[in-house]
C-alpha cells in the first residue's frame, strides 16, 4: 500500500520541469507574445479560421435578411441547432471557471499553468454562446426586451420564463468570467509593460497594467479579491448550467421535465470543457514548446477529472431510462423507445458510444499521459455531448404528446455553416490571445517555483 | 432578395435599360413561382422598385411591343395588375342597385361595425345560402344563413372559401379577343353581326354551352333564346355532373326527379357510396345537422350509419358499420341488398365478410320500416340509384325519410350526352358560334372527347368565352369575357330543396366584369340589360302584385323567396324489372375518379385556402395522389410518394402513391382538378391532371388500368403524418375518447379516467368567478363530420395565410384550428376519428409560463391571449404547449403587397409579419364586439349571441362556445355532460376547450 | 512637515526571504512608512510591513447584500405592483420563480463590487508613480524584489537611513526621486 502510493507519487510528474527561475519562467512565457516573430503556423491557422468566420457573419447576414424560416426548424420542433450550440458553448466554458475558481479553492497548485488559457476559453465559448439565443429569436432585433428596462409601456419581462434565468445567469457569467479573467491578467500585463521594447506594446500594456507595482498592500488586497472572485465564481458556475438545464426541465414535454437534469447538466459541462481545454492545450504546449509548465501531470490530471465527470454523466444517461420505464408514464416511456428504435437512434448510440463507452479508455494511464490519445479521446466526447444535447432538444419534441403532432427536424445548410461558423470564431479568437497576451500565468508559475518560498532565519 | 435590393438605387427611369424590369422578366419570374412559392415570391415581386417604378410609368415597356402576341399577353397582364392596383388602393364602391342588409345590424353603415347581407354561393348549381360580413363595402367573411332551412347557418369549405376567389389576383381582368385588350363595346359591335346572321338561319349554327344552372332567372333568359333562335341548342356539361341520379330517377320513375332526405327522422341510414356528409354533396349542410342531431347518445334513441364505399371519406369515417367495397362490386352489393328486400333478384355471393354484413343490414333495415333510408352515390351507375329508390319504397320510407321533388337543375338531361352531341355538331362544322358560359371543358371535358382539339382544329368563326379566369378554354376561344364573381353580380338560384335564392352583390365588380345573365341578354339583343333589371324583371314576372317592391325586399333580406320550395312529389317505382348491375371484373384493377374534397372539379385550382386545406382522410396539401389500399400497397411493393404510371387504354399519367388506409383492395382513387395548366400561380402545375383518363363512358370508376412502378418518388405534403393513437411502444394514448353506445349507457364516466384531482398544485388557483364571462367550448366529436368547414373559416376569420407546399412539407402549416384524423384497428378497414383542435386556452397555460417578455398571458375572462406585438419569436411556448396548436411565421409568410389580398383581409384582426407566434384566441375580436355592445345597451352578452368563427358556420353544431360561468350556457350544460373530457388534462393544464366523447352505435349482430 | 525632492529610499534584494526578513528588520527598527514590491504575492510580507486591515471581504458582503435585496425587490415589485399580469394561473408572487434571478443578481454584485472595490483601495488605475523613475525598478515585475523607505516617515533620514538599509544586505540601494 504504502509502496504503491510511494511509486505514484514518485513516478508522478511534477507541476513544472526543474530548473527554472524566476527569471526563466518569466521570459519563456513573455517571449511567446514579445520577441518573436509571427510564426507562419499562426498566420495560416488565424486566416483559415477569420474565413470560417466570415461565413458565420454570412450567414447571420442572410438570417436576419429573410428569418429564421432559413433553418431546419419547425412544429413541433420549434428549437434546433441554435439551442444545441448554445447548451454545448455553454458547458465548454464551465471548465475554465471551475480550473481558475474551483481548484485555486481546492488549493490544486498544478491548475496555475493551465488557468490562464482555461478562462480565455471560457469567455470566447461564451461569447459564442451568447450569440445564438439572439440568432434565433423570430425578431432578433427585439432580443432587448429581455432585459427589465424601464419603458412608455411600463412592460417588462417575464420572471418566471427559465429565459430571464437564462438572460441573467449568462449576462452575470459572461461579466464574471471577464473580470476574473483581466484581474488575474494585471500583474502580468506589468510584466509585459516592463518587458516590452516596442513603444506602442509598452504604453498599450501599460495602460491596461493601470500602473501595477507589486506593491505589499496591493497583493494582499489583490490575494483576497482573487479568492473572493474565486469563491464567487465558484456556486456561479455551477448555478449556470443548472439554470440552462432548467430552460428544459421547466418545460412539460418528455424528456425535458426531469429533476435530474441540473447534476447531470453540470457534470456534462465540466465533461466537455476539460475535453476543450485538452484540444486546445495539447497543440498549444507542443507549438510553443511548454512541455515544462503544461506537463504530463496537467494531461493526466485533466483526464482523471473527464473520468469521473463522464461517469456522472452516464449515471444521468442511466437514470432517465430507467425513470422512462419505472414511471409507467406513458409520454415517457414512448420517449425511451423513440430514443433506442426512432428515426434519430443512431445518433443515440453515438451518444452512448462517445460519451460511455469509449471514454472508459481513460482508465488506461498510459492513455491519460499520451497526448495523442487524449487528443482523440477529447474530440470524441466533445461530439458525443454535442450529440448529447441534440438528442435532448430534437428527439424530446419531435414526438410529444399529440400522435398527430409528430414530426421531423432535418437541419439546412445554414445551420451547419452557422455552428461551424462559431467554432471558426472560437478558434480565431484563441489565435489572437495567444498572439497578444501571455496564455500561461506567469506570476503565478513564479510561485510555484522553490524559491518562492520564504525560508525563515 | 439581394439581387433587387442590389438595384434599388439605379436611378434612370429610361425603358428598356438593362436593370429595368421589362415584361418578359417579369413574366419569367411570374412563370418561375409556381404555387408554392406564389404567396411569397409575388410580394418580392411586387415588393422590388423596379416594379413599383414600372406601375408609376405610363407606359410599361411591354406597350412598345404590339406586334409579339406573347408579350401582348404579358402586357395585359401587368396592366391589368397595374389597374387593379389603382383601383384597388381607391375605396370600393357599393354596387348602385339597392342591396339590402341581413336583420343582424343596423341597417346604415357604421365605420367599424361590419354590415351582413344574404346572398347564396352555387356550386355545381346547387345554392348554399350564405350571410357575407362587409367592412365599408368590402366583403371580408362568408357564414351560414341561420335562417335558411338549407343551411341552418352552416357553410361548407367551397362557399367559405369563395370569398378568397373573388378577390384573386390572377382572376381574369379584362375582356379581351385574341388576347388583345378590348372593350365591352368592342364585344358588343363585334358580336352584332354574327347575331344578325344567325337570325337569318334561326341560329342553326349557335351553340351554348353552360354548367349546370338551377337558376329561374338565366334558365327563363336562355328558354326565350332559343326561341328567338329555335335552331340553336343549349348544352351543359360540368365534369361532376348528376346524371347517373337522373337516369336512376329515370329507371325507377319513367320521370327524372330528385330526391331529398330527412335524416333527423331516419334510425338506420345505408350510404351506397353517396358521401352525404362532404362539402359538393347536394344539401349536406342540412344533412349534417340533421345526422349529428340524431348521433346524440343521450337522447332516447341513436341513429345508425352503415357505409358501403368504394373509397375512405369522412361519410365512411362516421359510419358505425364500414365496408370498403370496390365501386362495381357496390352494385352488386345493392342488388343482392334488393334481393334480400324482395324487390330484385341477385345470384351474387359474397365473401364472409360482406355476406355477414348484408344480412345484420337486412335485419336492421327490415327492423325499421319507415324509419331507415338507403342514399346511393352520385358516381354509382344509375341502376344502384333505381334500387335504392326501391328499396326505399319497400321500406315504407318514402314520406317519412325520402322525398322526391323536381329537379334543381334547371335543364335536366345528359350532360356528357349533351357535351358529346356538341362535339360532333364542332367537328361535322354545324357551328359558326359557339358561347361557353362559364366552365372550362378544353381542360375537363372527357379524355375520348377530344373538346380541346376540337376547338383548336375545327373552324368556328365566333367562339366566346365567360369565365372568372382565362383558362385553358379562355385560351382557344376569340373572345373572352371577365365574368363577375357571384359576389360581386346580380342572379339567382335554387338551393338543393329548391328554395330559391336572389343573389345579391357585395361590390361593384373589381375589374367590371359581366354575368352570364348580362351576355344572355346580348344575345338576345337587350345588349344594356343589366343584372340587376335582369333579375328583377323575372321576378316581377313570377311577383306581379302591388307589394313586389316589399316582396323584393323581404327576398333579399331573408336571403330566399318564399314559397319557392319545391312541393314534394309523389311518384311510385315503376319498373320492377330492374337490369342487374354489371358484373365487376374480379382481378382487373379498378381506377376510381372523384371529385377533389378541397379544389372539387378544379375550378378552385387557384384557391391558396383550399389547395392548403389538409383533405379529410389523407390530410393531403396542394396535390393529388393516388390513393391505395395497404394490402394492395404490399402487394406491389409501394411506399407512399413512390412514383407510379398509370395506363388506362393507350393513355398514361405517372403520378405519387398515397397508401390510404381503408382503402378497398385491388382498387385505386383518383381526384380530379390537379395538373392545371392555367389556373394562376398557385393553381398551375400543382398535382396531376386524371382528366387524361376519364373516359365518357366510365365517368367514376372502370378496371383495366396498369399499374407500373417507375422508381423515383416525390414530395408529398401532409399535415398529420402519423395518424393513429397507438405509438409504437405498444401503449395507446386516451387521445379521442370512444366507446359504444352500450359500454356508454354502462359506464357513462368511462371518459373522465385519469383527470387529476382539482387543486393538485401548490399555487391557490385563479378564480374566474368574480367576472361576469369565463369563456369556455365543447367540442361534441358526436357530431363532427370532419367536414374541415372550421378550418376555412378560421382561415378566412383571422387572416390566416398560407404557406406553400415547401413550407407544409417543412411542417409550418398556419392553421390555427386543424383537424386531427385518427385511424384505429385494421389498416384494411380501420375505425376512424376526427378531433378539431383549436387552442385549449388552458388555465395552467405552460405557453404563459415559459414567455420570457409575457407576450401570452392570461385574461381576466380565462383567454390565453396572444400579444403579436410583444412576441419576440423564442417559439419557447410552442415547444412547451403539450397540444401543438400554436403557430410560427418562420419567414414573412403574410402576403403585404397584393392589393386584392389587402381588402380581403379582416380589420378587426391583426395581420402578423415574420418571427412571430400565432394561435388561435377564441375570435376574440368577436368577444370584444359584443362585449362592447352589450356594455353599452348595460346588460349581459346572452348565449349564443356571439359565436366564434368555427361555431358560426359548422354544419354539425358540433362546436359549442360560451360562458362557463353562466350554469344555463349550453357550453355550460355540455361540459356537465359525463362524456366531457379535456385533451390531456392528466398535465394539469385544464383545457378551457373540451371534448364530448365519442360514442358509436354498433349493431350488436356486427359485434365481435 | 517639509516635501523633500526625495520620495524614498528603494532597497533591492534577490529573494522574497531576504525582502521578508529586511522588511521585518526595518519596521522593528521604527521605520512604519515603508512599502515592500515583489514579482509575485508573498504573504508574510504584509504583515511585514504592518500592514493589517483588508477591507475587501467588507466591500464585497456589501454588495452581495445589495445585489440579493435589490435582485428580489425588482421581480416583486414588477409582477405584483407595477403590472401584475395573469401567467399561467400562477399568483401574481410566485417567490420560487423568483429565486434563480436573486442569486443571480447577488453574484454579480459581489464580483463588481470585488473588482472595483479592490481597485479602488489601491488606488488604481494608477499610471505614474515616483518608483517607476527608478531603472531598476523595471524587475520587480521579473526576478527582484524592492523595499522602500518612504521620505515622508517622521525617522527618515537620508544619511542614517540609507546606512541603516545598508545593513541589510540589499543588492543595491537607489533614491527615489519625487
Amino acid at each position: 500500500m504504502d509502496e504503491r502510493t510511494e511509486q505514484m507519487t514518485a513516478n508522478r510528474a511534477p507541476v513544472i520541469e526543474p530548473g527554472h527561475t524566476f527569471a526563466t519562467v518569466t521570459d519563456k512565457i513573455s517571449s511567446i507574445v514579445l520577441t518573436r516573430p509571427t510564426s507562419n503556423g499562426w498566420l495560416i491557422g488565424f486566416g483559415l479560421c477569420f474565413l470560417i468566420t466570415m461565413v458565420l457573419l454570412y450567414a447571420i447576414g442572410y438570417l436576419f435578411v429573410r428569418g429564421v424560416g432559413i433553418w431546419g426548424i419547425d412544429i413541433p420542433v420549434g428549437w434546433g441547432f441554435a439551442i444545441v450550440n448554445f447548451v454545448w458553448w455553454i458547458g465548454i466554458g464551465h471548465a475554465g471557471t471551475l480550473i481558475s475558481a474551483i481548484l485555486l479553492l481546492l488549493r490544486q497548485s498544478w491548475r496555475n499553468s493551465i488557468n490562464r488559457f482555461a478562462e480565455a476559453m471560457t469567455l470566447f465559448a461564451v461569447a459564442c454562446a451568447g450569440m445564438f439565443p439572439v440568432l434565433h429569436l423570430g425578431r432578433p432585433w427585439l432580443a432587448y426586451w429581455l432585459f427589465p428596462y424601464p419603458n412608455t409601456m411600463n412592460y417588462w419581462p417575464q420572471f418566471r420564463s427559465p429565459l430571464v434565468w437564462d438572460v441573467f445567469a449568462v449576462s452575470t457569467y459572461a461579466t464574471t468570467s471577464a473580470l476574473f479573467w483581466f484581474v488575474g491578467l494585471i500583474p502580468d500585463l506589468a510584466t509585459l509593460r516592463d518587458r516590452s521594447e516596442n513603444p506602442w506594446a509598452r504604453m498599450i500594456y501599460g495602460i491596461l497594467a493601470m500602473g501595477w507595482r507589486g506593491s505589499a498592500r496591493h497583493w494582499s488586497r489583490y490575494e483576497t479579491a482573487y479568492l473572493l472572485l474565486a469563491g464567487l465564481a465558484t456556486p456561479l458556475v455551477l448555478s449556470v448550467h443548472t439554470v440552462v438545464s432548467f430552460d428544459f426541465a421547466i418545460g412539460i414535454v418528455p424528456g425535458w421535465h426531469t429533476t435530474i437534469f441540473p447534476p447531470y447538466f453540470v457534470a456534462g459541462a465540466i465533461y466537455s470543457g476539460f475535453a476543450m481545454v485538452l484540444m486546445l492545450a495539447i497543440p498549444i504546449r507542443k507549438f510553443y514548446g511548454l512541455e515544462d509548465f503544461i506537463t504530463a501531470r496537467h494531461l493526466e490530471n485533466s483526464a482523471k477529472v473527464m473520468l469521473a465527470t463522464g461517469l456522472i454523466v452516464a449515471y444521468g444517461y442511466g437514470i432517465e431510462a430507467f425513470m422512462g420505464w419505472y414511471s409507467g408514464n406513458r409520454y415517457d416511456s414512448y420517449l425511451l423507445w423513440n430514443r433506442l428504435h426512432g428515426p434519430y437512434s443512431f445518433f443515440y448510440y453515438m451518444l452512448l458510444s462517445c460519451n460511455i463507452f469509449i471514454p472508459q479508455l481513460l482508465w488506461i494511464r498510459k492513455l491519460r499521459t499520451s497526448p495523442l490519445g487524449l487528443f482523440v479521446i477529447s474530440g470524441v466526447i466533445l461530439v458525443g455531448m454535442w450529440l448529447e444535447r441534440f438528442i435532448i432538444v430534437v428527439v424530446s419534441l419531435q414526438r410529444d404528446f399529440l400522435t398527430s403532432s409528430f414530426g421531423m427536424y432535418y437541419p439546412t445548410r445554414w445551420d451547419w455553416a452557422t455552428y461551424i461558423g462559431t467554432i471558426g470564431f472560437f478558434i480565431a479568437c484563441m489565435f489572437l490571445f495567444l498572439r497578444v497576451l501571455p496564455a500561461i500565468s506567469i506570476f503565478e508559475m513564479r510561485t510555484l517555483l522553490p524559491e518562492a518560498e520564504v525560508r525563515p532565519e | 432578395m439581394p439581387e433587387q435590393n442590389g438595384q434599388q438605387h439605379r436611378e434612370d427611369i429610361c425603358p428598356g435599360k438593362k436593370n429595368k424590369l421589362d415584361l418578359q422578366t417579369v413574366r419569367a419570374r411570374v412563370a418561375e413561382t409556381k404555387g408554392p412559392e406564389f404567396w411569397r415570391s409575388l410580394e418580392e415581386l411586387a415588393g422590388s422598385e423596379e416594379y413599383r417604378e414600372m406601375m408609376h410609368r405610363e407606359f410599361p415597356k411591354g406597350a412598345s411591343e404590339w406586334v409579339d402576341a406573347v408579350s401582348r399577353r404579358g402586357f395585359m397582364k401587368l396592366m391589368g395588375a397595374s389597374l387593379a392596383m389603382a383601383g384597388m388602393t381607391a375605396c370600393t364602391k357599393q354596387p348602385l342597385e339597392p342591396i339590402v342588409p341581413y336583420v343582424r345590424q343596423p341597417e346604415e353603415v357604421v365605420p367599424g361595425r361590419p354590415l351582413f347581407y344574404a346572398t347564396a354561393f352555387t356550386l355545381g348549381g346547387y345554392a348554399s345560402p350564405v350571410l357575407v360580413e362587409s367592412h365599408l363595402y368590402r366583403p371580408t367573411k362568408i357564414e351560414g344563413n341561420d335562417q335558411h332551412p338549407a343551411s341552418l347557418g352552416g357553410t361548407d369549405v367551397f362557399a367559405q372559401a369563395s370569398i378568397l376567389g373573388m378577390y384573386d389576383p390572377d382572376r381574369s381582368q379584362t375582356i379581351s379577343y385574341l388576347d388583345e385588350v378590348r372593350t365591352w363595346g368592342n364585344f358588343l359591335d363585334a358580336i352584332r353581326g354574327p347575331l344578325n346572321s344567325q337570325k337569318a338561319v334561326q341560329g342553326a349554327g349557335l351553340r351554348i354551352l353552360t354548367r349546370t344552372i338551377s337558376s329561374p332567372t338565366l334558365a327563363d333568359q336562355l328558354r326565350s333564346l332559343l326561341k328567338l333562335y329555335p335552331q340553336a341548342k343549349w348544352h351543359v356539361y360540368e365534369p361532376v355532373n348528376r346524371d347517373n341520379v337522373l337516369q336512376g330517377s329515370q329507371m325507377a320513375f319513367g320521370q327524372p326527379v330528385e330526391t331529398q332526405y330527412k335524416l333527423e327522422n331516419a334510425d338506420v341510414i345505408l350510404s351506397l357510396d353517396a358521401d352525404f356528409l362532404y362539402a359538393g354533396f347536394p344539401g349536406f349542410t342540412r344533412y349534417a345537422r340533421d345526422f349529428a342531431k340524431r348521433r346524440d347518445p343521450d337522447a332516447e334513441s341513436m341513429s345508425r350509419l352503415y357505409v358501403v364505399e368504394s373509397t375512405p371519406s369522412s361519410t365512411g369515417a362516421n359510419a358505425d358499420h364500414r365496408l370498403p367495397l370496390r365501386a362495381a362490386e357496390i352494385g352488386e352489393f345493392a342488388s343482392a341488398l334488393g334481393a334480400a328486400l324482395g324487390i330484385s333478384s341477385s345470384s351474387r355471393t359474397f365473401a364472409a365478410e360482406p355476406a355477414r354484413y348484408l344480412q345484420a343490414l337486412v335485419r336492421d333495415l327490415q327492423a325499421h320500416r319507415g324509419s331507415s333510408v338507403v342514399i346511393a352515390g352520385d358516381h354509382q351507375p344509375p341502376v344502384v340509384h333505381a334500387l335504392a329508390h326501391a328499396m326505399n319504397q319497400a321500406l315504407g320510407n318514402v314520406g317519412k325519410t325520402v322525398f322526391y321533388a323536381d329537379p334543381v337543375d334547371a335543364n335536366p338531361l345528359n350532360q356528357t350526352e349533351s357535351l358529346k352531341e356538341l362535339i360532333a355538331d364542332m367537328r361535322s362544322g354545324k357551328v359558326d358560334m359557339l358561347v361557353v358560359m362559364g366552365g372550362n371543358p378544353a381542360y375537363d371535358a372527357p379524355a375520348d372527347f377530344g373538346f380541346a382539339d376540337a376547338l383548336k382544329n375545327t373552324s368556328i368563326p365566333l367562339r366566346v368565352h365567360l369565365g372568372l379566369y382565362r383558362d385553358e378554354t379562355a385560351e382557344l376561344c376569340h373572345w373572352h369575357i371577365n365574368e363577375a364573381h357571384y359576389l360581386e353580380a346580380w342572379g339567382d338560384a335554387r338551393a338543393y330543396d329548391g328554395t330559391v335564392s336572389i343573389v345579391q352583390p357585395l361590390i361593384a365588380p373589381l375589374f367590371n366584369g359581366r354575368s352570364a345573365y348580362e351576355l344572355t341578354a346580348v344575345l338576345a339583343g337587350q345588349p344594356e340589360a343589366a343584372g340587376h333589371e335582369i333579375v328583377q324583371g323575372y321576378w316581377k314576372k313570377q311577383h306581379p302584385a302591388a307589394d313586389f317592391e316589399m316582396f323584393w325586399r323581404k327576398s333579399l333580406h331573408d336571403g330566399w323567396v318564399a314559397s319557392t320550395t319545391f312541393a314534394p312529389k309523389s311518384v311510385a317505382v315503376k319498373a320492377t324489372d330492374l337490369p342487374a348491375p354489371t358484373q365487376a371484373a374480379q382481378n382487373a384493377v379498378e381506377i376510381n375518379f372523384r371529385r377533389d374534397p378541397s379544389i372539387y372539379d378544379g375550378s378552385f385550382a387557384n384557391n391558396g385556402w383550399l389547395q392548403e386545406l389538409p383533405k379529410p382522410m389523407s390530410k393531403m396539401t396542394w396535390d393529388n395522389p393516388v390513393l391505395i389500399g395497404p394490402v394492395m400497397a404490399e402487394r406491389l411493393q409501394l411506399q407512399s410518394k413512390d412514383m407510379i404510371e398509370l395506363e388506362l387504354n393507350g393513355k398514361k399519367v405517372t403520378a405519387p402513391v398515397w397508401i390510404q388506409a381503408g382503402h378497398p383492395d385491388n382498387s385505386i382513387t383518383v381526384h380530379l382538378g390537379y395538373g392545371r395548366r392555367r389556373a394562376g400561380r398557385a393553381g398551375t402545375g400543382t398535382g396531376f391532371d386524371f382528366y387524361a383518363l376519364r373516359y365518357s363512358a366510365t365517368p367514376w370508376f372502370t378496371t383495366g388500368v396498369n399499374i407500373t412502378k417507375t422508381g423515383g418518388t416525390y414530395p408529398l405534403a401532409c399535415t398529420q403524418g402519423y395518424q393513429t393513437m397507438d405509438t409504437q411502444d405498444g401503449n395507446s394514448r386516451p387521445l379521442v375518447r370512444r366507446a359504444s353506445l352500450e359500454e356508454y349507457h354502462r359506464e357513462p364516466n368511462f371518459a373522465r379516467e385519469e383527470e387529476p384531482p382539482a387543486g393538485l398544485t401548490l399555487y391557490p388557483g385563479y378564480d374566474y368567478k368574480k367576472e361576469p364571462n369565463a369563456w369556455g367550448m365543447a367540442i361534441d366529436m358526436n357530431s363532427c363530420v370532419g367536414c374541415n368547414n372550421c378550418i376555412v373559416a378560421c382561415q378566412s376569420e383571422n387572416n390566416i395565410p398560407i404557406v406553400g407546399k415547401e413550407q407544409v412539407v417543412k411542417g409550418r402549416h398556419m392553421h390555427w384550428l386543424r383537424v386531427d384524423a385518427y385511424y384505429e384497428g385494421d389498416r384494411a378497414n380501420p375505425q376512424a376519428y376526427f378531433q378539431p383542435v383549436p387552442c385549449m386556452q388552458c388555465e395552467n397555460a405552460p405557453c404563459e409560463l415559459v414567455c420570457p417578455v409575457g407576450a401570452t398571458t392570461h385574461s381576466t375572462e380565462g383567454l390565453n391571449d396572444m400579444v403579436y406585438n410583444r412576441c419576440v419569436g423564442t417559439r419557447y411556448c410552442s415547444n412547451n404547449c403539450p397540444y401543438k396548436v400554436r403557430r410560427f411565421n418562420f419567414l414573412l409568410f403574410q402576403d403585404w403587397e397584393t392589393p386584392e389580398l389587402k381588402m380581403m383581409r379582416n380589420p378587426d384582426v391583426t395581420v402578423r409579419s415574420r418571427g412571430v407566434m400565432e394561435k388561435c384566441t377564441y375570435c376574440v375580436q368577436r368577444i370584444s364586439q359584443h362585449r362592447i355592445d352589450s356594455e353599452r345597451e348595460n346588460r349581459a352578452i346572452k348565449d349564443g349571441e356571439l359565436q366564434t368563427a368555427c361555431q358560426q358556420s359548422c354544419p354539425a353544431n358540433a362546436i359549442i362556445f360560451g360562458n362557463i360561468n353562466d350554469p344555463n350556457s349550453r357550453v355550460s350544460k355540455l361540459k356537465a355532460n359525463p362524456r366531457n373530457y379535456g385533451l390531456l388534462a392528466d398535465l394539469n393544464t385544464r383545457p378551457r376547450t373540451t371534448y364530448l366523447a365519442e360514442i358509436r352505435n354498433p349493431n350488436p349482430a356486427l359485434e365481435g | 512637515m517639509k516635501r523633500t525632492p526625495i520620495y524614498g529610499l528603494l532597497a533591492e534584494f534577490d529573494s522574497p526571504s531576504d525582502l521578508v526578513a529586511a522588511a521585518h528588520k526595518t519596521y522593528a527598527a521604527g521605520y512604519k512608512k515603508i512599502d515592500a514590491y515583489s514579482p509575485f504575492p508573498i504573504e508574510e510580507l504584509a504583515e511585514a510591513i504592518g500592514f493589517h486591515h483588508n477591507y475587501v471581504p467588507l466591500v464585497v458582503l456589501i454588495g452581495g447584500i445589495l445585489g440579493c435585496a435589490g435582485g428580489y425587490l425588482m421581480q416583486w415589485w414588477i409582477a405584483t405592483v407595477s403590472y401584475p399580469v395573469n401567467i399561467g394561473g400562477r399568483p401574481f408572487h410566485s417567490w420560487p420563480a423568483f429565486i434563480v434571478v436573486t442569486f443571480e443578481m447577488t453574484i454579480l454584485c459581489a464580483v463588481l463590487a470585488a473588482v472595483f472595490g479592490m481597485l479602488a483601495l489601491n488606488g488604481l488605475p494608477m499610471p505614474y508613480h515616483p518608483v517607476f523613475n527608478v531603472p531598476r525598478f523595471a524587475f520587480a515585475t521579473k526576478d527582484r524584489f524592492f523595499l522602500i523607505v518612504f521620505s515622508s516617515d517622521p525617522m527618515y533620514n537620508s544619511m542614517a537611513t540609507r546606512d541603516f538599509l545598508q545593513s541589510l544586505g540589499p543588492r543595491s540601494i537607489s533614491e527615489v526621486p519625487s
